[in-house]
């Protein structure tokens, strides 16, 4: 079980958390033309790297903020956390 | 009832406590602080049970986790268990223990044939024999492979025992209480670290219970229990015994199983059985010791062989004897342990030693007591069927491949030492990838991936003081690290004997034309020739060979077979053994309990039982609950010998002519407030939301990025920057998981708060052509005509002194409200409406007429809005506004969304207007036609329409209303069914939606 430190609570178990994805993919803004090809790559293209990956995850059985999580897919290594507003590199 | 084979003084039972128990229903005892082996041996006892594959005779062969052979089915405080370890399972009052895997008994056993035939069973017979014809397999081959190779039997009986999970934190966890293990937790906790130390057996100590040390002048068993009598005062001290750490898992995260109770007679009734600990540990010492590896030899199975180390345990820790005629074949010096406690005990043992006469502490010692050693000789094959009675040993000539001498020896055990396996599992686990190290043939930790550091023997130092030096120096750094502080701890005055060299000798030579079975593992009764037979046929990765031959894939993970077997392979593929590699170690370490596993999470407790406010109500008027995740809803209100069916007809038809109470509690209500509101709520729901005016609800639906629909309900708007969203009950969760995500990630600039008041409300739904009656008698001071609360309009009101919230809105299809109240005034609210509703025939429905209610109205739901259907799949496409942007918009112009013969919604009607069409069906143009019959559609939800009195079905079908008035059929193979249908629209009743608006 992984433990996943929660910008806003601290260290928590992966148990109150639940996964969201690839985080930096970034949905076309609303109200503006969007063609075919970028709405497709939103919606239905993501990488599956093998190492890091910068993912969200939702403090669900917590304070329910949305965060950013870079992990090591391969081994599960958490290198960094951070609230969604801020950047990971 | 004299005991022939237990010491008179030696060992550390309790000899004022005896303990009956039985074997294979023979009455025996033993004492307290006994296991069930060292009872037997005691005894005299040696034959438990038969091999896996040859049935032949097993005895016991270790002292502890690493036994292969003595698995035995025990009952105990009211139940029973398989595969239990002899080896480790306490004895206790009234134990009963069985052999498994025998037939009729374990001296007489029918399929111990087998070993007679074992020309048939080489390495991969299973893979070989069983794989033709295929259809023998379920009939004819699984059932006899069952049978013949069982191992213990698992009750079918309900485990009335308690079961507990615990979680646990910590600065740095020790699992091992040998020298190494106390002396990190002790310098650990001397630096105010908080610590758990972990031993898998009742007694603390390790090898200083069994070795001839001392410390500080002190004997190794009496300064082990100084440190632990110090450690268990120490508030900052967690001490577990009967406690394996089997599991290391992700971030530090390691698994204990703890045995709290199953060795009490008698225990309070809310002491659990086991108890599994979820240890998040900041740093780990692996102070897990080391097993002894045995010496191949012939016959090396026969019962009374053990290993050196466990013959020297059952002495000095049980007062046991393994026996009065022992031979200790070894290659190193630790067995001349095991020799000097027989000769003390006043048994003469004999030592064949592999390797050339020399001089060393310990041989020296052995020689000036008298104990006849011989150089350069081994054991070649064990003579005795159910018990060694004699040895065929050799002298071995300078290249070890041949013998200058072979006689038979008499002997009632042998005691086998091949050296010492450092135990890496958990480091391997852990993700450490392990190195070889030549020095002692073994694998060792190298560099980690996780918080652990291993110590002692099981990172192949093998001195005490080595061991103490390794134990206090990783204590102290990794918990300083930690705590900051330091204190200073001198490491004490060791006195150890020193050991020589070992011999690299693995596996004795066979004299020519002798060709006696010789066992690498002995639970999966793996033989030297059965990996010879895998290499010659191809097999060259360990991991292939271990599948091939199940090597080490029993419940002992091999810990006393895999080195001999990686040995093996690299000397017929002439490679070295780090080049052959090792395979994977996985958790658990040891077999657990299921039942540990599951812990209390059984019955009630398997998961949270969510009740409305008004369940208690619903109980006592003889409600039958059905579970809506983990909602517990009326499905319907039993009335005398009702069926379900009778029972959610006389509901859903008193709704369409009276009127009738709904619990509707379990619908996912978010609130949500901000001067932004109505913006997201227009970029979440498909339709329009700038203009819904205050005291106006709307229903609205939403859509995944897909274009899929995701949910659909109404929101309310109660005042001009606050908003009440209802969700279906199944999608609550989501909901708000969805809305959080766009508001904290995509538009972080709305000014909008989400958040769930589900459990804050309670509601009931009044529906039916007389609920504007009843609702005036709820609210007498209030205006309810159909201008002053029109459908979809909202009012705030008083219902007798609480207040409320009225909603006009309508599931059923019917002029219908939905009242909350607080979740504390459910009940009062529920009762009211019973009594007021009296005078209009109010009666209560459960889910199923809603069902009914909503089937035939064409209201979709759950089985509509599969994940699979856009808007227009369901004739929704009213609600996609054109105009505007929303969630999932972009989708809907997928060309796949668009063409005209997609799936879409309609009903059906049996042509008979009887048969009911099971949910499920699918539907086919011609029911006889040849296979694949091409599928149409599927059958969604199905109901009893109490309109029209007769079966109506929603269908998700293939050109959709194109195919109204078409006739074809709706087939469930699974009901064996199969009826003729003919579309028809899917609104049902009211089309027009006129009564809602009544
Ligand atoms: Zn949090």
């Amino acid at each position: 079980m992984l433990y996943i430190k929660c910008p806003y609570c601290g260290l928590r178990a992966q148990k109150e958390f639940s996964y969201g994805g690839d985080a930096t993919v970034k949905r076309p803004n609303i109200n503006e033309e969007v063609s075919s090809e970028d709405w497709d790559n939103f919606v239905y293209m993501r990488k599956s790297p093998r190492g890091k990956h910068i993912e969200l995850w939702q403090h669900i059985a917590g304070c329910r903020q949305w965060i950013k999580v870079q992990r090591d897919t391969a081994t599960h290594e958490i290198f960094q956390t951070a609230k969604v507003t801020e950047e990971i590199r | 009832m004299s005991q022939p084979f237990r010491l008179n003084k030696e060992g550390l039972i309790n000899r004022n406590k005896k303990i009956s128990f039985t074997f294979n229903g023979k009455k025996l005892f033993g004492y307290e602080g006994d296991t069930i082996a060292s009872a037997l041996i005691a005894n005299g006892i040696h034959l438990v049970g038969r091999s896996f594959k040859y049935h032949r005779p097993r005895g016991f062969f270790g002292a502890g986790v690493e036994e292969p052979n003595a698995k035995l089915q025990v009952e105990f405080n009211g139940h029973s268990e398989p595969n239990v370890n002899a080896t480790e399972m306490e004895l206790v009052e009234g134990l009963s223990a069985t052999s498994q895997n025998c037939w009729p008994s374990v001296n007489f056993d029918v399929g111990a044939i087998n070993n007679f035939l074992k020309m048939f069973f080489p390495a991969g017979f299973y893979y070989k024999t069983f794989m033709w014809p295929k259809s023998f397999w379920y009939k004819i081959y699984e059932p006899f492979i069952r049978k013949a190779a069982g191992l213990g039997v698992a009750s079918i009986e309900k485990d009335k025992e308690r079961y507990e999970h615990k979680f646990e934190y910590c600065d740095l966890l020790v699992t091992g209480s040998g020298p190494s293990g106390l002396a990190s937790a002790y310098a650990a906790a001397k630096n105010g670290a908080k610590v758990i130390l972990a031993e898998d057996k009742p007694r603390f100590g390790g090898t200083l219970l069994t070795d001839d040390v001392s410390i500080d002048n002190l004997s190794g068993k009496d300064w082990a229990e100084k440190i632990i009598t110090e450690l268990k005062s120490m508030p900052n001290v967690t001490v577990k015994n009967r406690s394996q750490v089997f599991g290391y898992y992700d971030h530090n995260m390691l698994v204990m199983f703890e045995r709290v109770s199953d060795h009490l007679e008698k225990k309070s009734k809310f002491t659990p059985r086991q108890r599994l600990w979820y240890i998040r540990a900041k740093e780990t010492i692996l102070s897990t010791g080391s097993i002894e590896r045995p010496i191949v030899f012939g016959n090396n199975d026969t019962p009374g062989i053990f290993l050196s180390a466990a013959a020297k345990e059952y002495m000095k820790v049980y007062g046991v004897l393994v026996g009065k005629k022992p031979l200790i074949f070894t290659n190193n010096d630790s067995a001349y342990e095991t020799a000097l406690e027989f000769k003390k005990n006043n048994v003469e043992p004999i030592i064949l030693d592999t390797r050339e006469e020399h001089s060393s502490e310990l041989i020296d010692e052995a020689k000036s007591k008298g104990i006849d050693i011989r150089f350069s000789h081994g054991v070649i094959v064990a003579n005795g069927y159910k018990k060694v009675k004699s040895a065929k040993i050799g002298k071995l000539n300078k290249d070890k491949n041949s013998f200058e001498k072979i006689e038979t020896v008499d002997c009632d055990c042998i005691c086998v030492s091949g050296f010492w396996t450092p135990s890496v599992h958990l480091a391997s686990q852990s993700g450490n990838k392990l190195k070889y190290e030549e020095k002692i043939d073994a694998f060792i930790p190298d560099k980690k991936k996780q918080h652990e550091t291993s110590v002692g023997a099981a990172n192949g130092s093998f001195t005490l003081e080595e061991s103490l030096k390794h134990g206090f120096e990783n204590g102290s750094n990794l918990s300083a690290k930690i705590t900051e502080t330091k204190t200073e701890i001198s490491i004490p005055n060791v006195n150890e004997k020193k050991y020589g060299a070992h011999d690299k000798f693995w596996c004795m030579p066979l004299p020519k034309n002798e060709n006696p079975k010789r066992f690498v593992d002995f639970q999966n009764d793996v033989s030297v020739s059965d990996i010879e037979i895998a290499l010659r046929e191809g097999y060259r990765s360990i991991e292939h060979v271990k599948r091939y031959t199940t090597l080490g894939m029993a419940t002992d993970q091999g810990r006393t077979s895999n080195l001999n077997g990686l040995q093996l392979v690299s000397n017929i593929e002439n490679k070295i053994v780090p080049e052959v590699g090792h395979t994977t170690f996985r958790p658990p370490f040891t077999p657990i309990t299921i039942g540990t596993i599951v812990g209390r999470e059984v019955g009630m407790e398997y998961m949270p039982t969510r009740k409305t406010p008004m369940h208690e109500w619903h109980e006592k008027n003889n409600a039958v609950f059905v579970d809506a995740g983990a909602w517990k809803r009326p499905r319907y209100y039993k009335q005398g010998n009702e069926t379900l069916f009778e029972a959610s007809k006389r509901e859903a038809k008193n709704v369409r002519e009276n009127v009738g109470i709904c619990d509707v509690t379990t619908l996912g209500k978010i609130d949500i407030k901000g001067p932004d509101a109505a913006e997201f709520l227009n970029r979440v729901y498909t339709n329009a939301w700038m203009k819904l005016p205050v005291g106006k609800a709307r229903y609205g639906l939403m859509l995944r990025e897909d274009g899929i629909v995701m949910d659909d309900g109404t929101t309310t708007r109660i005042s001009e920057n606050h908003y009440h969203m209802t969700t279906t009950t199944a999608q609550a969760a989501n909901v708000l998981s969805h809305l959080e995500y766009y508001l904290q990630i995509v538009w972080p600039e709305l000014n909008v708060n989400v958040v769930s008041t589900t459990e804050q409300w309670a509601g009931a739904a009044i529906a039916g052509p007389k609920s504007r009656d009843m609702l005036s008698k709820l609210y007498p001071d209030l205006d309810v005509s159909n201008d002053a609360l029109p459908f979809m309009g909202y009012k705030e009101a008083d219902f007798f002194g609480v207040p409320s919230r009225i909603f006009r809105i309508s599931f059923s299809g019917e002029l219908a409200y939905e009242i909350n109240v607080k979740s504390d005034h459910g009940m009062f609210m529920w009762e009211k409406m019973m009594e007021v509703g009296k005078e209009f025939g109010n009666q209560p429905y459960g889910t199923e007429a809603l069902s009914t209610l909503r089937i035939e109205m064409g209201h979709v739901a759950g089985p509509e809005l599969d994940g699979r259907t856009i808007p227009s799949d369901v004739s929704l496409n009213g609600l996609v506004s054109k105009k505007k942007d929303f969630i999932g918009k972009n989708s809907l112009g997928r060309e796949a969304f668009n063409v005209e013969s997609r799936q879409k919604i309609v009903g059906l009607i049996p042509i008979d207007r009887k048969s009911s069409i099971p949910e499920g069906s699918h539907i086919v143009q011609d029911q006889n036609a040849k296979l694949p019959n091409p599928k149409l559609g599927h059958v969604s939800s199905s109901c009893w329409s109490v309109e029209n009195n007769n079966p109506f079905s929603l269908a998700i079908m293939k050109d959709g209303k194109n195919m109204i008035g078409k006739k074809f059929f709706a087939v469930s193979p699974l009901k064996n069914k199969s009826i003729e249908v003919e579309v028809i629209s899917s609104h049902y009743v009211d089309p027009e939606g006129k009564r809602v608006r009544s």
